[in-house]
This record gives C-alpha cells, structure tokens and sequence, in this order.
C-alpha cells in the first residue's frame, strides 16, 4: 500500500469566494432577482447622486463676494461663504467676536477632556464644565463685567445660540428629570402627585405652544416694569418641556431594575439616597443612555423651534439672511448648509452614545 | 357670578392697562435706556433683514433709526426686536418694544382695539400683478381670461377674486402653498400672472432666472398701507415718531438730502430753516432739541433716499414710486408742514 506521507499543500480559497468578488456574489448577486433588486438600486442611486453631485460640487460657484459671482447653474456656496461669520455668531457685533470663540473654545475642549478617556482630572473638569463654565461664558458673552461692553441677548445667535440652547436645556433637564423620575415613584402622596402633574402638564402641551406662552403671555401678565429677557423665557421653556420627558425615560431604566435589588440594599441598611445612587441609579441610567441620547438629539433639533418667538438660531439666522434682498433665492443652499451642520452635531451624539454604551458594557449586551 | 372667562379678560385687561400706565413716559424711558426698543420683522426683503455685517438694513429699520437720531441724536441707538406676525402687537403692548414698525397695515380693528395707534404711512403697498415680458400686457384691465398664480390662505385671492368680479372679468385660479411654490409655478409657465402685494412681488421676482422677463403693471388693486404702530396713552411718544417720519417726508419735498443738509442750514427758504431748526424750536413741543429734523436728515437721509436705498431703484428690488410718489409728483405721500 502507498502512504501519501506528506500533507497536501495549503492552497489559497476558491477566488469567487473570497475577497470583494465573493462578498458582492453572497450580498448582492446571489440570486436572479436580487441581481435585478441590485440593479434597479443602482440605477435609482445614479438617477439621484449624478444630478446632486453635479449641483453641489461639479457646476457650483465657490468664490466670491456678492450674487453676481454666482452662474446659477450649480449651487452658489458664495452666499453660504459670505455669510458663515454670522451664521456662527448670529447678530454678535463683530468686534467682540473674539469673546465668543473663546467660549467656543472652552465648550469644545471641555467637551473633548471629558469624552477622551485617557486625560485626567475628570473631575475636577466635570465640576467646571458645569459650575465654572456657565459662569465664565455668561459673563464673556453678556459683557457688562470688567469693562466689557455689554452685548444683550437680542444680538446672540446663531450656531452659538443652538448650542448654548441645547447645552443649557440638556445640563438642566438630565438632572430635573432624574429627580422627576423618582418622584413619580416615590411612596409619599404630595411628592409622588406633584410630580405626576408636572411631567403629564408638560408632556400634554406642544413645545411651540410652550414657547409661545412664554414669549407671547407671559409678558402680559407680569407686573410692569419687570421683563423677563427673551432667551431666559425660551430656556425655561425649553428645559422644564425637556425634563418633563427625561423623567419617563429615566423612569423606564428604573422600573427594568428588579426590586430585590432595591430590598437586597435597604437589607443591608443603606439609606434612600445611598440605594438610588450606588445600586439603582447607575444601572438604570446606563441602561437608559439610548433613550437619553434620543431624548438630547430631539432637544437639539428642538432648539430650531426657537426661530418663531424672534430668536435667530441657526436656522433663524440663515432664513433671515435669506430675506437680504441682495441674496434672494438661495434658499436651498442656505438650508443644505443648516442640515449639514444640524446632521454633523447629531451624528457625533450619536456616535458618541454608542462608544458609550461599548465602553460601560458589563454584559448585558445581548 | 363671573366665569372663568371673564376672569381671564379681566385679568389680560388689567395686565395690559397696568404696563399702559406705567410706560406713558415712553420718552424719558428711552433717554435713560439711551436706545430706542424698535419692532422688526423677522426677515423681510427690503424692509427690515440683516445685512452681512449683522446691521439692520430696510425700509421699516429706516424708521426705527430716524426716531433713535430724533430722540438721542444717533441712528444707530437703536436695540431690534425681531417679532412675528402673531407677536408684535403683544410685544408693543407689553412694553418690550416702544416702536413696531413691522409692515402692518393700517385697518380699524388694529387702530381701534388693540390699545394702539398708527403713526403713518411709510409705504402704500397692495396687491399687484407681474406678467411675463412677452405677453406685452399694461394693464391690470387686460387681464381677462388670464391664468393666475395665487399664494393660498392669503387675503390676496380674496381681494384678487373681488377685483375680477367686479370688473366683469373671468380668470383662473393656480393656487400654490408657499412663496417659492408659486415662482417656480409662473416660472414653468403654469400661468400667465404672477399676484402678491406689490412690496413682494419684486422680492419675487428677483428668484427667477430671467428677472427681467418679467414686469410689475402700475396697477394696485387694494389698500394695504403699511406704517409704524405705538401704544396710546403717550401722546409725546406718538408725535415723536409721527414727526420723524413727517420730517423725513418735508426733506425730501424741500430736496434736503444727507449730503446737502449741512449746506442747506443756510438757506433763505422758511420752510428748510424751520424743519432744520434754524428758525425757532419745533422740536420743543415733543421735547426734543431744534435739531431733531437736521438729525434724521444727516444720519438717515430723507424719504427719497431711504426709498431708493432699500426698495426703489438703487436697491436690488427695484420698486416704482408709484403710489409712494410724494402728492405733488403723483403719489400718496403727504407731511403736514413744519410751522
């Protein structure tokens, strides 16, 4: 008898099924009607892409400084251009714009130390951000202080506007809303009915009805002489409407904790305060940090809503700069451009989220 | 026994007379604040937006800024207030803004209810008609059988509706959602007449691709005027910005101008003398200086120039005179005299 002693060579796969001609095979081509699926798709996909980009990129004007630069046959990014300093800081004068990049730049570095695991300090520069900071900006932006001069709120806008909307209205509606949240679930009547009212008052009325309320009614009704400033009434407004919404998310991570844990930790003679903080809490928040994220997402698109009581947002400045007769009708580079800004911030929460929850995963992932 | 209802009037009634009382010395206010509050638009080609430096520029901002250099001798002591359509007259009321001068028409309910007063007319507008070049149509009277572009839910296909009716002409109604619906709709050639106000249809216009394929006929077919609003029960305040904008309207029929008034101090004419305050104090009876006129003249220029910059034809919109002609060149445009 013949042995064959040795092994038979290792030989590289079959090409058709490696490599991106096997993935195309098993994912697009695997079949006579997901060939044709695939086909029609694509044929839809360059009916859609070739028109887009040749607007936007091919046949579109980049330079320039007024209309007239502009072929009109493509996308006229010149309007976008020549107005970006005011879509960034709104009606802010623009010799003391100077004040504005440095919160600016505090938000973004604030932001950065906090997410980027590795730089320490974490919380001292928690502390800051949220104490510290506020503070610093108010008084950077408001001026009024240490011989600035004073810039009132009317002038704020834009992009900095959004993100001071939806920072401020996030900061203060995380925490309203844990503490609704337990308050619903409290055992004590006035603590547990209060809270009931306020988040079913608030999640019963439209936001822009809030905000019409406050800029609209609430003017009327407050005693002469006192005028509550515009911004301060719209992120009121917008805060209590947002925490009123938390608190039902936060709630649903607190109801997926199974009470054992809750009487295991009373068992072993812990206070209220000590089980909700070392043992419920921080499972259900982590649980809860889709929703949360979510819930902030809507806050910041939310914010846009600001534009009818009079506040330029992002997407308020952008329409006012709209009606300059002398950049009529290129509204929907002005709009292309608020959506993209608008999908940068969204997508960067949502990624983040995600990293989050990655990261704080200690096996519950299914 | 009183109803909730009742409550609720009683207690907006109260809140508004309240802020009524407590703001008559509108001027003095203004003075120690060092800044005229003023009502805007939120955006509106021509008469009040943004520019790309951040400064309000338009018609309506003109009027804001001739009060600012009556009252405290700089145009640009102005703060803006951007309000809408459902807002402004609240936002006067309640003090927040002293001036709204917002493109609102002049009509008896807004006159006579709200607790306000109208204090001009800075433009007659109403609703006009663009038809394409080619049609080589003059009239609004030629425009029988025509097919018409209509913004819905507006009071212009009412009142376009009533001027057909009435002049025994038929036409057909192509109704679109938005502004820019429509444009694109008398673009496709979907019909023959483009309607809106007049201060519009040139904001219009300006979005097609040949701009100049298209004409404004002359003719307006309702009264839409449009002016600055205060609250009553400050008769100072009222005369200030109605003189402001009467001052504005007497430079111009004098022909003081920006770049002229400071020659213009010396003339022999009475009638620049006194509305420059070279002869007697009319400013006294609003408590101003003699000097209020010479003021807005300076730093906003008359009418003619404000016109011309925002609207008429050195701005992009390109507006006719027309009914915002002064009375003696064919116009509406009317200032009692300064004496």
């Amino acid at each position: 008898m013949i042995h064959n002693q040795t092994m038979i060579d290792q030989r590289p796969a079959p090409s058709n099924t490696l490599g991106p001609v096997a993935w195309l095979r098993a994912n697009l081509f695997s079949g006579p009607l997901n060939t044709l699926f695939t086909l029609a798709g694509l044929y839809v996909l360059y009916l859609l892409l070739v028109p887009t980009i040749q607007w936007a990129f091919i046949n579109a004007d980049w330079i320039g400084t007024t209309r007239d630069d502009c072929s009109r046959e493509g996308a006229c990014w010149v309007f976008v251009n020549a107005r970006f300093t005011q879509f960034i800081y709104g009606l802010y004068p623009r010799s003391e714009i100077w004040r504005a990049n440095i919160v600016f730049g505090g938000f973004f570095t604030l932001i950065a130390w906090l997410a980027i695991p590795r730089l320490p300090f974490k919380r001292w520069v928690a502390v800051f951000a949220l104490i510290g900071f506020p503070i610093a900006a108010y008084v950077l932006l408001h001026g009024g202080y240490f011989d600035l001069p004073r810039v009132p709120t009317h002038r704020w806008g834009g992009l900095m506007l959004t993100l001071l909307l939806a920072s401020v209205g996030m900061i203060g509606a995380l925490p309203i809303g844990i503490v609704l949240a337990l308050g619903r679930r409290s055992n004590m009547p006035i603590v547990k009915s209060f809270c009931v009212i306020f988040i079913e008052f608030w999640r019963g009325v439209p936001l822009i009805t809030v905000l019409f309320m406050a800029s609209v009614m609430l003017p009327l009704f407050l005693p002469s002489g006192i005028s509550v400033d515009r911004l301060v009434r719209a992120l009121i407004g917008l805060t209590l409407f947002q925490s009123a919404y938390m608190a039902e998310v936060i709630r649903g991570g607190l109801q997926a904790i199974p009470k054992g844990q809750e009487e295991a930790a009373a068992a072993l003679g812990m206070t209220y305060w000590k089980r909700m903080g070392l043992i419920v809490l921080p499972q259900a928040l982590k649980m809860m940090i889709p929703g949360i994220v979510n819930t902030f997402i809507s806050l910041f698109k939310d914010t846009t809503l600001v534009m009818i009581i009079g506040l330029f947002d992002l997407l308020g400045i952008v329409q006012a700069a709209l009606s300059d007769s002398n950049w009529l009708g290129f509204s929907l580079e002005g709009y292309v451009f608020a959506a993209f800004v608008f999908w940068i911030f969204c997508f960067s929460m949502s990624r983040y989220s995600q990293y989050l929850e990655r990261k704080l995963n200690t096996g519950h992932k299914r | 026994m009183l109803n909730k209802k009742h409550w609720v009037l009683l207690a907006s009634a109260g809140a508004i007379t309240l802020t009524g009382a407590a703001n008559a010395a509108t001027l003095e206010d203004t003075v120690e604040r060092g800044a005229v509050q003023c009502g805007v638009s939120d955006g509106l080609p021509g008469f009040s937006a943004p520019d790309g430096d951040g400064n309000w520029q338009g018609l309506d901002v003109d009027v804001c800024r001739a009060v600012a250099a009556a009252v405290l001798g700089d145009a640009d002591a102005v703060n803006y207030i951007s309000l809408n359509a459902v807002e402004r007259f609240t936002a006067l009321q309640s003090g927040e803004v002293d001036v709204l001068s917002r493109n609102t028409t002049w009509t008896t309910t807004r006159d006579t209810t709200l607790g306000l007063n109208f204090a001009g007319v800075n433009f007659y507008d109403g609703i006009g008609f663009m038809v394409s070049r080619d049609l080589g149509i003059s009239g609004a009277d030629e425009l029988d059988g025509a097919a018409i572009c209509i913004q819905t839910g507006t009071t212009t296909e009412l009142n376009v509706a009533d001027y057909f009716r009435a002049n025994d002409m038929e036409f057909d109604p192509i109704v679109f959602d938005t502004s820019e619906q429509t444009v694109g709709g008398f673009q496709a050639g979907r019909c023959d007449v483009l309607t809106s106000d007049t201060s519009q249809l040139a904001a219009l216009r300006i979005q097609l691709d040949d701009p100049n394929g298209a004409v404004i006929l002359p003719d307006i077919i309702s009264k839409e005027p449009l002016g600055p609003v205060v609250r009553q029960g400050d008769d100072t305040w009222f005369n200030i910005v109605k003189w402001s904008l009467f001052a504005m309207l007497n430079a111009e029929e004098y022909g003081v101008t920006s770049e002229n008034v400071d020659e213009m101090t010396s003339s022999e004419n009475p009638d620049i003398a006194r509305l420059l305050g070279q002869d007697g104090n009319y400013g006294e009876g609003m408590g101003l200086e003699a000097d209020w006129a010479y003021n807005i003249i300076s730093q906003v220029g008359n009418y003619a120039e404000s016109f011309d910059r925002n609207v008429g034809m050195g701005s992009p919109l390109e507006i006719e005179r027309g009914a915002n002609a002064l009375w003696n060149q064919g116009g509406f445009q009317y200032a009692p005299p300064i004496r």
